[in-house]
């Protein structure tokens, strides 16, 4: 069996998830790692499903993660969590954002949205960490922070050190400006904090 | 995508496929590249407009993509085509006669399957094409190998004079690894030299080079009996030995790390000798690719005993959680028990069309016209055929649609006889593919009305120029194709043309309504732009008065992602029949003030929002 870590990244298009898997899969290599970064996302621009895989280690051969061997499962929407708790390896985490988007075909009334899809998760007898990254975005000023808030809420769940996550984070925001800097600074240590306050709660 | 363009040599860089193919042509001097864009393909030309000495473009479609790129070889210079696995399907005329003359400069042609149908009307495999037009295929199995082989394809190419097909998939093209690039190498184009015998194929030309096609397939079996492409991992447990190309390589290495592989990177023509190599060093061989058993049943007509789709699925990608249960049960062993849960029950998430977008106004009016049978093409627009339009019954191939509804309405039986026939496709695609099927369909006096949705892009591969929009690949200014004058030269009368705001649906509906009477063809283009592309301006957003909002749910029929139903009813209506009541909000922040949905309110429940908008407030100004 191979040694790959292997980090599943999930959620709607447009959201970020891509990205925020590709600022992973450089952290991983800048410490030296093979990585390989791959999607399931048809049409992902409008509105679809995505689920960006991320695998690495010594060797990487097979970019998918295979059902039952993620061993994090980081979810920028709370039914899109739901959805891929499959993937996730026994003892395996979900650090899930608790923002709903619910689409089109829910709002004309021809499927429902789960009531509570953390309980959901829950019950299936997964570990998961819930926060609302959004607000946390949002209380910084800028909802658009809620990815590096995500990338933040994933840091201490890794097989390395959250600085060296942060340091590629703050890579992408160098040439806007010290400014954008700091506030990415901040929304990765606040949704790293989030992550930790909820788990010392369940704890 | 430009960051890829300065790295100096040795970087090593995380690459995609494309990205990484796009280096490889950039490195080996090639100096024309051309392409229609096409999912997974389409970053292959984006990024190689990016690099600096070569001339890259748009093409109509795939076959002048390949048209160009022959010329560019016929006249010495090493030249690049790239498409999706369709775009073959177009480009093959050319291709097939190609493969009679050859080439001077090096000619690789990338085509991308879509293996597993993200984003495809079909799953085909263009591997076939190498044995169709006798060209060589090579298989990468990442994002190096995609950059190695592309180099190794252009020295094959100018040393056999043929055409290389660089056959990826989307699990190559998209997957992102690490790739060590190199530098930019000097190709000195031969020049054209005239030579009918070679380059004008009539028939008494074309004949004799057959013969020099079948000598040259002879070759290239035995150059790939000896290609470092092609090589074997002896492995140590031999009960089953594979052979495996493109990224079922992967898959087999991942899941059965001690098993003897046969890599097959340069799989056509595919070196029978080397794999009877491998089947002598095993009990039972297993050929692995994705999709189609082509390398299986060339070996079965070898007299090779291997087993392939008799016990792999022949649709789909292969992984190591389909490859292991399939050798555990050939090996008579307990198939392997998965950790993994059951998959959760839970609503799709089709994609949907953009908050705003033009189309949203034409679907919702076809909705509430009765009485059509709509013909499809392929694009963003295809979406139509969901919910909540349900208004596009037919998506075959690019440019189809035109064609289709002609045939719909020449072969209309009894029970059609009073149906009204409509055609929609975007701009693009009636660049494609789609002008000759107007013609045809004005030359035989089809009774079809075409609605052409103008949105000055290439939408669903990401909004790419084409001569609608008046920009080439590199967003400068280039001509601009006029639509109404295009359709009226190829014979629609004027009185025949309309072009709408597709925001006007009052408009829209009387124009459809009008048209779909009138026994002849009539072209409706609709004008406004895709709202992901920079001539698209936002206006001020809308939000719902609660209070006035009667939950009528007419709004939700539009179809605007940014509709939310904040509670549901029920109502008796004075005739005693109960209807749904859906009461709504719009998420103001995502709002770009189109007004689609303040039209269909019989309450005017739908305002614009009160707050001072972040958004940046621009003007539609007139004439867009």
């Amino acid at each position: 069996m191979s040694d790959n870590t292997n980090i599943l990244v999930v959620g709607i298009g447009g959201q970020g998830v891509m990205t925020a898997t590709e600022i992973l899969a450089e952290a991983a290599i800048a410490l030296g790692h093979d990585a390989k970064k791959t999607e399931v996302a048809g049409m992902a621009q409008r509105g679809g499903v995505v689920s960006s895989h991320l695998r690495f280690g010594k060797k990487v051969l097979s970019p998918q993660i295979t059902p039952g061997t993620a061993d994090v499962l980081l979810g920028f929407e709370s039914a899109e969590a739901m959805r891929w708790q499959h993937m996730l390896k026994q003892g395996g985490i979900t650090l899930m954002n608790t923002a709903r988007l619910v689409p089109p075909v829910v709002e004309l009334g021809l499927f429902d949205y789960p009531e509570d899809p953390l309980a959901e998760i829950r019950k299936c007898g997964n570990k998961v960490v819930a926060f609302d990254a959004t607000s946390i975005a949002q209380a910084l000023g800028d909802i658009r922070l809620g990815n590096t808030v995500m990338l933040g809420a994933i840091a201490d769940h890794l097989p390395f050190g959250a600085e060296v996550l942060l340091d590629c984070v703050l890579k992408r925001f160098q040439r806007k400006g010290e400014q954008m800097v700091e506030l990415n600074r901040r929304a990765f240590e606040a949704g790293r904090a989030a992550v930790g306050e909820a788990e010392a709660a369940l704890a | 995508m430009a960051a890829v363009m300065p790295a100096t040599a040795a970087s090593r860089l995380l690459l995609s496929g494309n990205e990484a193919v796009a280096r490889a042509v950039w490195e080996a001097g090639v100096k024309v590249a051309a392409a229609y864009p096409g999912t997974p393909s389409t970053e292959m030309m984006e990024v190689i407009s990016t690099y600096p000495d070569l001339y890259a473009e748009w093409s109509v479609n795939e076959k002048v993509s390949l048209e160009v790129a022959i010329g560019a070889a016929y006249a010495g210079s090493r030249a690049f085509c790239c498409m999706k696995h369709v775009g073959m399907n177009v480009a093959s005329d050319a291709l097939m006669t190609l493969t009679l003359t050859g080439v001077i400069g090096g000619l690789v042609i990338a085509i991308a399957d879509d293996v597993g149908l993200s984003s495809s009307q079909n799953e085909q495999d263009s591997r076939y094409w190498g044995r169709f037009a006798h060209v060589p295929v090579f298989e990468p199995a990442d994002s190096q190998e995609a950059y190695e082989m592309t180099l190794v394809a252009y020295e094959l190419s100018e040393k056999f004079k043929v055409p290389v097909i660089l056959r990826m998939t989307t699990r190559i093209n998209h997957v992102k690894s690490l790739v060590t690039v190199g530098e930019r190498a000097q190709h000195i184009g031969a020049g054209f030299k005239k030579e009918p015998g070679r380059f004008v194929m009539v028939p008494g030309n074309a004949g004799k080079r057959i013969p020099l096609m079948f000598q040259r397939d002879i070759e290239l079996r035995a150059y790939a009996e000896t290609s470092p492409l092609n090589f074997i991992e002896a492995g140590s447990d031999r009960r089953v030995g594979f052979i495996a190309s493109g990224p079922a390589y992967m898959h087999v290495k991942e899941s059965f790390p001690n098993a003897p592989v046969l890599k097959l990177g340069f799989s056509c023509p595919v070196p029978f000798e080397k794999c009877r190599e491998l089947a002598a060093m095993v009990d039972q061989v297993v050929v692995v690719e994705e999709v189609e058993p082509l390398v299986e049943n060339e070996l079965k007509a070898q007299g090779v005993k291997v087993l392939g789709k008799d016990i792999l699925p022949l649709q789909g990608e292969l992984s190591p959680n389909v490859l292991r249960p399939a050798i555990a049960r050939l090996l008579g062993e307990p198939v392997p028990e998965t950790q993994a849960l059951p998959a959760m029950q839970l609503f799709p998430r089709p994609p949907t069309m953009c908050v705003a977008c033009p189309h949203l106004g034409v679907y919702y009016t076809l909705s509430q016209v009765r009485n059509l049978n709509i013909s499809g093409d392929i694009g963003c627009y295809t979406l139509g055929a969901g919910h909540p339009w349900n208004a596009l019954d037919t998506c075959v191939s690019m440019g189809a649609s035109m064609g289709v509804a002609l045939g719909m309405d020449k072969g209309r039986g009894e029970a059609d006889k009073d149906k009204r026939i409509v055609a929609v496709i975007g701009d693009s695609t009636f660049l494609h593919m789609g002008m000759q099927g107007l013609l045809d369909m004005v030359y035989n006096k089809g009774n079809v009305t075409v609605l052409l949705l103008d949105n000055r892009a290439v939408g669903m591969t990401g909004g790419q120029d084409n001569p609608g929009n008046g920009r080439d690949i590199h967003g400068e200014e280039a001509p601009r194709i006029d639509f109404a004058k295009l359709v009226s030269a190829l014979g629609v009368k004027e009185e025949r043309i309309h072009t709408v705001n597709p925001y006007e649906l009052p408009v829209l509906f009387k124009t459809i309504r009008d048209e779909v009477k009138v026994p002849d063809v009539s072209v409706i283009i609709t004008d406004q732009p895709c709202v992901l592309i920079k001539d698209y301006h936002k206006l001020k957003p809308f939000e719902v008065i609660d209070d006035k909002c009667t939950g009528c749910g007419n709004c939700i029929d539009v179809g605007c992602p940014a509709i939310h139903v904040t509670r549901r009813g029920k109502e008796v209506k004075p005739s005693g029949k109960e209807v749904d009541l859906a009461f709504v909000r719009i998420e103001s922040s995502v709002c770009t003030g189109c007004g689609l949905c303040v039209q269909p309110c019989a309450p005017k429940a739908i305002v614009h929002y009160a707050p001072v908008s972040p958004i940046k407030l621009v003007n539609m100004g007139c004439g867009v």
